[in-house]
Parts: structure tokens; C-alpha cells; sequence
């Protein structure tokens, strides 16, 4: 009974949140309740991946008296959910395990502890429900507890702000989320997802309001553009750990919700749902990564790189869904495969890198990248950690980020058949969208690692720096493996997936696993092929036997000495490349059309002995012109009615009169 | 199984042997068209051997990753290499990566020479590479949608399906291949850092890329680095050879005879390659940095013009 031993561990979950409470003055008190953490996460993980090894056949569900009293609590699993639970409870587990170390440094254990096991608790809460009330209900405990988070560290500078606009993007995604629901129960109000389920209800009136719907509020938890503004400000706020906790799992809860509502509960969609979904993750893939390039705060690069994999999967999700309306089951299977691929690798590549952020601020008390650089030497672990993630995120072979934007590209490849003329226009387009961000991912991660870890110093705190604790290297280290592993094993990945695509889009992939050499073929062999595996043996023999021959037969003589640098070495570290000087070619190429960019040059006369200066001004533009005038509006109007609080009683009471004569004029109208 | 794993390691050492002296030839033809003697043709083997036996002089500040980069570079270049169809198609191993693999492939390698030319943190190193970046951002892209017209054209990603199709009597003219080829090659004289988006024959200018990514390095470190280069040169070639010219490959599993008329094929096609690349770099002049997205733009818009017209027509 999976569904039990998930509850039991929520259980346990929230019982460590109230003891968090109590142990949050103690000095062990940390590790306590992060041990208790990774053990209920560990267990969660092991009965959730023991179910989707188990090939997820049957539905697991329990219904608790709790919640409403004519509906009870419903909770179910199936692959799906168990899939998603699996992505959740291996991040908390990790967070937990990386928490063990860095939470010693926490400053205010009593903010952080009883709320992170209630966000785990709740995360996994959310995956469980099987009826909309408690959907809603673990889906707002979910936000409360990580604004909490978000909070922990009020006193530091914009984090007051970033929890404020969180707050109102997350109710205003609750709000689209209960009217999504509202809209799919109907007039006599089925609440439990089996009840949705089994209703026929498909006007496409209402598969378009529940499909806006569903982009608005799951969508803004992902961090869809455009509503993806509170992400990259909420996401570098919290403790480290939480951080990739919000960035690498959170979002994946906000796709959860999206792919329930959207692929299972709603049913048949028209072939531009999957058009429109494909376009905003299109947009999403590009101008996260822009975002994520013009960023010089390690954190917020990584959270804006959220932004962008985001975009990713929904462009897998969008194939999907134009691929099912279209009746193409075993390409629908195919890009919703690699969707979710997407969905595991970014959980670990993102968890991994704010793992490593994390570890850099601890050892420096730094997040700005111009005032790092030359961490390698000081903390060569967790620099080759780090250096894992980025080769993962930027889409490289052998690692898995490469399997999931192949396997993406694939899917690409067989759309030509769609008869749809939009996305016949539209899909050529995304796919050089999707490649673009992924090269510019590389850019993106080449800047972020070359001026934290590479070069000199920038400052006094990054020549301190000091290696990172056991626990916080022994979670990256799991997570670097797991990286690897999934990018030369993909096949395994990719036959867990297979129930989901089953249940989702009643197609399948071939099983991968009997495939020689492990590679993976996902139409046909002579369509399209890859071996991780068999290229990351080729690499490493290649590399080792040259460095062997040459070792052996030529020279291993070594001299150091001061850098060339074309005879005119400068002992300053100000002389390096810096992340945003790093940024500025590409910046000029995009920046000027994306963020308005200008750039002055301040030139003294000759004679005169001031410097130079370069002025830079980037807009955000997705601010400026799309929330800047909605605040604008929502305050004028504030300000409006604020006249409504100074009137005499006789105004008040002609007030109340007109009211009451309006209501019965409606009554009789209708 | 034998001779295929025999012929799979002829053609990577073939790579290997054969891409200094494509080089060298460039280069002689280069100096021939001004009107300078030059050097021979084998004067890129004579130039790898000597680095090889020098000493590495090592930046103080340079790290682990800075000496491990060379060999990671070579080896995915060269293993990239080594799954581009030369003399014969349908190798052991070419199912392992498809074409979009071994365009990865050449991205990871360039990920780790950005990261090098960062490391030693001078300035050279880091114009070398933001610029390198800002090259890469649009000219992987612009090779992706190369990439999708071919499949789409193919119907296969795989590059040994896609050069069988071509020397198939099924393809005919058509539109969308002419753009890809037209893509491709602005591609390849970007990615190679040729004339006129970067000059390999200079030192000491600002308007480099590539040679002010590797300047820190030395001996044997700048062996690899340059023999990666001329492996990356050969590969494009190839790479265009077996897409566009794919007449003398010898098949899977046929004769000593099919493949040596491949391997001669095979050569012919090298030296026209280098010759057409080197009266090209003689008969323009380089531009300057911030033309290069134009140019690389214009790859873009054609590979992405070229998929268009695949999704809209299968004719075109």
C-alpha cells in the first residue's frame, strides 16, 4: 500500500515540523530535525520508486475522514503521481542531507526549522490528493510554508519585497487553481478527481477556460513567462537548501498539477491547447536564459535557469498535446517522455547547483560572482561538483541534460506530420528556440562557472574561502552521480516513464532496456539512436589514453611561472574578465531588442585623469510593461475608493439604499 | 565483427593521421595564392612533434582544470570525428550518436576550451572566450536547424542513413538542401574560427578568438589544442563531403576494392575541400567582431528557412 506508507511519512514530516518548534533552541536541534527529514524523505523515495519499478499497474488510493465532511480527504497513487513523488522525496532527501551541514550555519534556526519538514510534508501532500479540496488545501500549505522560508532572513535587503510579490503571485495562482477546479466539477459539484474524471464534460468553451486556467496558476508556480516575476526574487531569498528545494522541486509539483489537470482530469484537448502551451514554452526557454546571462547574482542566474528548463518541459508537454489531439500516440508518448525526463534531470542538476551556491556563500559570504573567483583552488570539490551541474544544465553529452533535449529534438523531428497549419509554422520556430537556449545555456554557464570558480580573486572573502563540510559534499556528490548516471543509463529512465505516458496519452515507447549496447532507440534504429554510455567509454579512453601516450612517449616536463598574457601581465585581479564584461558580446547581439539595452561610454578629454566609465541600462521589460501598469491600476483604483472611507452617515445610508434597489432590479431581471 | 571493429579503427586513426596535413595544405595554398613560397605541407606533423617534446610552461595561478581540458577537448573532438562517415558509411559504431550527438559533442569540447581560456584569468583568455560564446550562441542553433532539415529531408538523424539517402537516386534537387548546404558552410567557417570570422594565422590583435582563448598554453597542452583544431577542420569537411558528396562512401559490409575507392574518393574530396577553403579566405577580408551575429544570423535564418519549407512541403 504505497499510498499509506506516503501518508505515514507526511505524517512524520509534519510531527518534525512541530518538534522543530520545540528543538529550534537546542544546539543539536538542527541536525535532529534534518536526520528526521531525510529519513522520512528516504523512505517516501524507496516505496515511490518501489511502486514505478513495480510498473505502476494498479492505483493505490485511501480516503481519510478529514476535510470536507461530504467528500473526506481522497489520496492516490498512481505512476504518475508516484513518478512525481519520487522527484520530490529524492530533492528533500538531498536538501535534508546537504541541510545537516549547511544548516550549522543558519542564523535563525527557529525560522527555518519547523517550516522546512512542513514544506516537504506539503509538497508531497499535493502529489497525493485525489480530490480538489485537498489539492487546494496542501497546494496553499505549500506556498505558505515556503514564503515562510523566504522569509527567514527578513532583515536582509529586497527579501521583504520578494516575499510580498510572492505572496500575491501565489494567491493569485490559488485563485486560478480553485476556479480550474470549480470549472471542471461542474454545476453539481464532484470534487474528487475519480468524479472529474468520469464526467463527460468537453464544450470547448471549457477546455479553453480550464486550460487558461491551468497555465495561470500551476503556470506561475513554474515560472512561466510572463509569470515567472516573483521567481528569480523568491527562489536566491531563501536558506541555500530551500532555495533548490523552491527551484528544483517546487517547480516540479507546479508541472504536476499542470499535467493532472490538463492531461488527465480534462480529458480530449483540441490541437491549439498544445500550440498555445508550446509558445509560451518557447518564450519561457528563451528569455529565461537571456535573464539568466544579464544576471551577475550566482543565485539569481540559477533561479532565472529555472525560468528556462521550465520553458523547456512545457515544450515538451505542448508536442505532447498536439501530438495526442492529432491521434499520434507513440510521438505524443515520446515528447511527453521527454518532458518528464526534463522534469528528473532538472530536479537534480538544479538541486546540485544551489547546492553549490549554497556552499560558495557559506565559505564566502558571497552570491555576487564579481567579487569571486579563483574558488577551485580553495575548495577543488565542490568546484568539480559544481562544474557537473553546469555541463548537465548546458545540455552536453555524456550527462543527462543532453538525453532529455534529444529526446525533445526527436519529438521535434516527427511534427511534420501534424495537418495542423499553425503548427506546421509554429514548431520550427520553438525548436530554434529550444536550440538557441540551449546554446546559450552554455554561454551562460561557462560565465557563471569561469568567474566563481576560475581566474583570481576578486576579493579578500574568496581568497579566505575554505572547502565545504562532509554533508553538504556528500549531497552533491550523490546528486553529480546521479547525473552521470542518468546520462549514460537513459534507458532506465525512460522505461520508468513508460505507465505515465500509458495512462496519459495511451502511448508507449518501445522498452529500451533489452536494447544492446544500452543504448536508447526511441522510434527506430535507423531513425535515431544514442549510447550514452558507449560515448562517455569512448571519451575517457580517449582522453586517457592520450594523456598516456603522450605522458609515456613525448614529455611530461612541467614549469610554472607567471601568466604570459601576451608579455603585459597585470597583477590585478580588476584586469579579468568579469561576468557581466563576459556577457556583453551576446548582450549586444540580443540585449538590444530583449532589454532595451544601451550602453555609454563617459570619455574624459585627454589631460584629464578620471576614468573612463561604461554606463549599462537594461529594462525589464515583462515589469515595466506588463505588471508596472496593472500595480498602477490597482492603486489608482485603491486610492479611488479609499474616498469611500470619509463619508457623512446620510451619504453612507443613500449608499446602502441604492445597493438594496439595484439587488432586487437584478433579482426580478433574473 | 573483426573487420568492422578494424575498419571503425582505421578511420579514427585515418582522422587522426590525416587532419595536420589538411592543414598544411590550406596553408601552402594560402601562401601560394599571395604569392609566397610557404611552408610544406607537412610542416604542421614537424610543429606537433616539437611541441610535444617541449617543456609545459604552466601559469602560476592556472588550476586542475586548466591542464585537463586539453585532453577532454581532444577527446571529443576526436571521438565526434570519429562518427562522421569518411571513406565508409555505416561503421560499428555509428548508431551510438546521431548527428545532433556529435554536434553536442563538438559543444562540450568548446565548453571546456571556454573554461580554460577563463582560467589563468588574464584578459586575453577572457575575450577569447565571452566572444567564443557569443559565436557558439548563434552558430549551434543555426547547425541544429541544419540538422532538422537534413532528418527531415532523411527522414533520419543518423549520419550514416542520411549520406545513404543522399547517394540514392530518391533525392532530387531541391530547395531546402541548397539552403542547408549554404547554412552549413557559413557555419563551418565560423566554428573553425576562419577567415572572416576569426583569423587563424594571427597573434596579437584584438579582433581574435580562438588563438586568445589558448594563449596560456604550451607544449604539449597546445599540441592537442592545435591538433583539435585541424581534426575539427577535417570533420566539417567530411561532414559536408558525406552529406553533399556522398558518391565514392563505401557501404556497410562491402569489399577491400569499395573501400579503397572510398579512401581515394575520400582524399580527393579533402583536397578539393581545402583548396575551395583556402581561395575563399584569400578573396575576402576579415570583419569585425560585432558583424559576426549578422553572419551567423544569416546561417540561422537559412537553416530555419530550409526546416520551414520541410514542414510546410515535402517537396521543396
Amino acid at each position: 500500500m504505497p499510498v499509506v506508507i506516503g501518508l505515514w511519512c507526511v505524517a512524520a514530516l509534519l510531527l518534525t515540523a512541530l518538534a522543530g518548534i520545540a528543538v529550534a533552541r537546542w544546539k543539536s536541534g538542527s541536525p535532529l530535525i534534518y536526520g528526521a527529514s531525510l529519513a522520512a524523505s528516504a523512505i517516501a523515495l524507496l516505496s515511490a520508486s518501489a511502486y514505478l519499478i513495480g510498473g505502476g499497474a494498479t492505483a493505490s488510493t485511501l480516503t481519510l475522514p478529514l476535510g470536507l465532511p461530504w467528500l473526506g480527504a481522497h489520496f492516490r497513487i498512481d505512476a504518475l503521481a508516484a513518478f512525481f513523488l519520487a522527484v520530490v522525496n529524492l530533492g528533500g532527501a538531498m536538501a535534508s542531507l546537504y541541510a545537516l551541514g549547511y544548516g550549522r550555519h543558519e542564523p535563525a534556526p527557529a525560522r527555518v526549522l519547523p517550516f522546512f519538514p512542513a514544506f516537504l510534508a506539503a509538497m508531497n501532500l499535493v502529489v497525493l490528493a485525489d480530490d480538489a479540496f485537498t489539492f487546494l488545501f496542501s497546494w496553499e500549505l505549500m506556498s505558505l510554508e515556503s514564503w515562510a522560508l523566504v522569509m527567514a532572513h527578513h532583515r536582509e535587503r529586497d527579501n521583504a519585497r520578494a516575499g510580498y510579490i510572492y505572496l500575491v503571485m501565489a494567491s493569485f495562482g490559488t485563485l486560478a487553481l480553485l476556479l480550474a477546479f470549480g470549472a471542471l466539477a461542474g454545476a453539481d459539484g464532484g470534487y474528487a478527481f475519480a468524479a472529474i474524471r468520469a464526467e463527460d464534460h468537453h464544450t470547448p468553451a471549457l477546455v479553453a477556460l480550464v486550460l487558461a486556467l491551468a497555465l495561470l496558476g500551476p503556470g506561475s508556480k513554474a515560472g512561466l513567462v510572463p509569470l515567472h516575476v516573483w521567481l528569480p526574487l523568491a527562489h536566491p531569498a531563501a536558506p541555500s537548501h530551500v532555495s533548490a528545494l523552491m527551484s528544483g522541486v517546487m517547480t516540479k509539483v507546479a508541472v504536476y498539477g499542470f499535467v493532472r489537470i490538463v492531461f488527465d482530469l480534462l480529458g480530449e484537448t483540441s490541437w491549439w491547447s498544445g500550440m498555445v502551451v508550446l509558445g509560451l514554452g518557447g518564450i519561457s526557454a528563451v528569455l529565461g536564459v537571456l535573464y539568466a546571462l544579464m544576471q551577475h547574482d550566482l543565485k539569481r542566474l540559477l533561479a532565472y535557469h529555472t525560468v528556462e528548463n521550465i520553458g523547456i518541459i512545457f515544450i515538451g508537454l505542448g508536442l505532447a498535446l498536439a501530438f495526442r489531439a492529432d491521434g499520434m500516440a507513440l510521438a505524443a508518448a515520446l515528447a511527453l517522455t521527454a518532458a518528464l525526463f526534463h522534469v528528473f534531470n532538472h530536479s537534480l542538476f538544479k538541486s546540485l547547483l544551489f547546492f553549490g551556491a549554497g556552499a560558495v556563500l557559506t565559505c564566502t559570504g558571497e552570491r555576487d560572482m564579481e567579487r569571486l573567483g579563483g574558488l577551485i583552488h580553495a575548495m577543488p570539490l565542490t568546484s568539480f561538483a559544481f562544474l557537473v551541474g553546469c555541463v548537465a544544465i548546458s545540455a552536453l553529452p555524456p550527462l543527462n541534460g543532453f538525453v532529455s533535449e534529444w529526446l525533445t529534438f526527436q519529438a521535434i523531428l516527427l511534427s511534420p506530420e501534424l495537418p495542423q497549419w499553425g503548427l506546421k509554422l509554429m514548431i520550427p520556430a520553438v525548436g530554434a528556440m529550444l536550440a538557441l537556449s540551449a546554446a546559450l545555456a552554455a554561454a551562460c554557464f561557462v560565465k557563471a562557472f569561469g568567474t566563481t570558480f576560475l581566474g583570481r580573486p576578486r576579493s579578500a572573502a574568496a581568497r579566505r574561502a575554505e572547502e565545504a563540510d562532509g554533508f553538504s559534499l556528500a549531497a552533491m556528490f550523490i546528486l553529480a552521480a546521479l547525473c552521470l548516471l542518468a546520462g549514460v543509463l537513459p534507458g532506465f529512465v525512460i522505461d520508468t516513464i513508460t505507465p505515465l505516458t500509458q495512462n496519459l496519452v495511451s502511448g508507449r515507447l518501445p522498452v529500451q532496456a533489452v536494447v544492446p549496447w544500452l543504448a536508447i532507440v526511441p522510434i527506430a534504429a535507423s531513425r535515431s539512436s544514442y549510447d550514452g554510455l558507449l560515448v562517455f567509454v569512448f571519451i575517457a579512453l580517449s582522453a586517457l589514453l592520450s594523456a598516456y601516450a603522450i605522458h609515456r612517449l613525448a614529455s611530461r616536463a612541467l614549469r610554472r611561472s607567471a601568466a604570459w598574457d601576451c608579455g603585459f601581465p597585470d597583477p590585478s585581479p580588476a584586469t579579468q574578465y568579469t561576468a557581466t564584461s563576459f556577457a556583453q558580446p551576446i548582450r549586444r547581439v540580443f540585449g538590444t531588442i530583449v532589454f532595451r539595452a544601451s550602453e555609454q561610454v563617459e570619455m574624459p578629454p585627454p589631460g584629464d585623469m578620471r576614468p573612463a566609465r561604461l554606463h549599462v541600462e537594461l529594462h525589464d521589460l515583462v515589469w515595466e510593461e506588463i505588471y508596472a501598469p496593472i500595480a498602477g491600476a490597482v492603486s489608482f483604483a485603491a486610492d479611488l475608493l479609499n474616498r469611500m472611507q470619509f463619508l457623512t452617515i446620510r451619504r453612507y445610508l443613500s449608499l446602502v439604499f441604492l445597493a438594496l434597489v439595484l439587488l432586487l432590479i437584478l433579482a426580478l431581471w433574473l | 565483427m573483426i573487420r568492422d571493429l578494424a575498419i571503425q579503427g582505421v578511420e579514427m586513426l585515418l582522422v587522426l593521421l590525416l587532419a595536420p596535413a589538411l592543414t598544411g595544405l590550406v596553408r601552402k595554398v594560402k601562401a601560394r595564392l599571395l604569392r609566397r613560397r610557404g611552408p610544406d605541407v607537412l610542416q604542421p606533423y614537424r610543429d606537433l612533434l616539437r611541441l610535444l617534446r617541449k617543456e609545459v610552461v604552466l601559469a602560476e595561478q592556472a588550476s586542475w582544470l586548466f591542464r585537463v581540458s586539453p585532453y577532454l577537448i581532444f577527446a571529443t573532438t576526436w571521438v565526434a570525428a570519429a562518427l562522421v562517415p569518411t571513406f565508409a558509411a555505416g561503421l560499428l559504431f555509428s548508431w551510438s550518436a546521431d548527428l545532433i550527438a556529435i554536434i553536442a559533442l563538438l559543444g562540450s569540447a568548446r565548453f571546456f576550451l571556454a573554461l580554460a581560456g577563463l582560467d589563468v584569468g588574464t584578459s586575453f583568455g577572457g575575450i577569447g572566450s565571452s566572444r567564443e560564446a557569443m559565436i557558439a550562441s548563434l552558430a549551434e542553433p543555426a547547425m541544429i536547424m541544419i540538422v532538422f532539415t537534413l532528418a527531415l529531408i532523411a527522414g533520419s538523424t543518423q549520419l550514416s542513413t542520411i549520406a545513404g539517402f543522399m547517394a540514392s537516386p530518391e533525392v532530387g534537387l531541391s530547395v531546402s538542401l541548397g539552403l542547408a548546404l549554404a547554412a552549413l558552410i557559413l557555419v563551418a567557417i565560423a566554428e573553425n574560427a576562419r577567415i572572416p570570422v576569426d583569423n587563424p594565422a594571427t597573434h596579437l590583435e584584438l579582433t581574435m578568438v580562438h588563438e586568445a582563448m589558448v594563449l596560456e598554453y604550451s607544449g604539449r597542452h597546445l599540441a592537442l589544442i592545435e591538433l583539435t583544431a585541424a581534426i575539427q577542420l577535417l570533420l566539417y569537411i567530411s561532414l559536408i563531403a558525406c552529406v553533399f558528396a556522398p558518391w565514392s562512401l563505401a557501404g556497410a559490409g562491402q569489399g577491400i576494392a569499395a573501400q579503397l575507392v572510398g579512401a581515394a574518393g575520400y582524399l580527393v574530396k579533402l583536397a578539393i575541400g581545402g583548396v575551395l577553403l583556402a581561395l575563399f579566405e584569400t578573396a575576402i577580408a576579415k570583419m569585425r567582431v560585432f558583424r559576426v551575429p549578422q553572419f551567423l544570423g544569416a546561417a540561422l535564418m537559412l537553416g530555419l528557412l530550409g526546416t520551414l519549407l520541410r514542414f510546410v512541403s515535402g517537396g521543396f
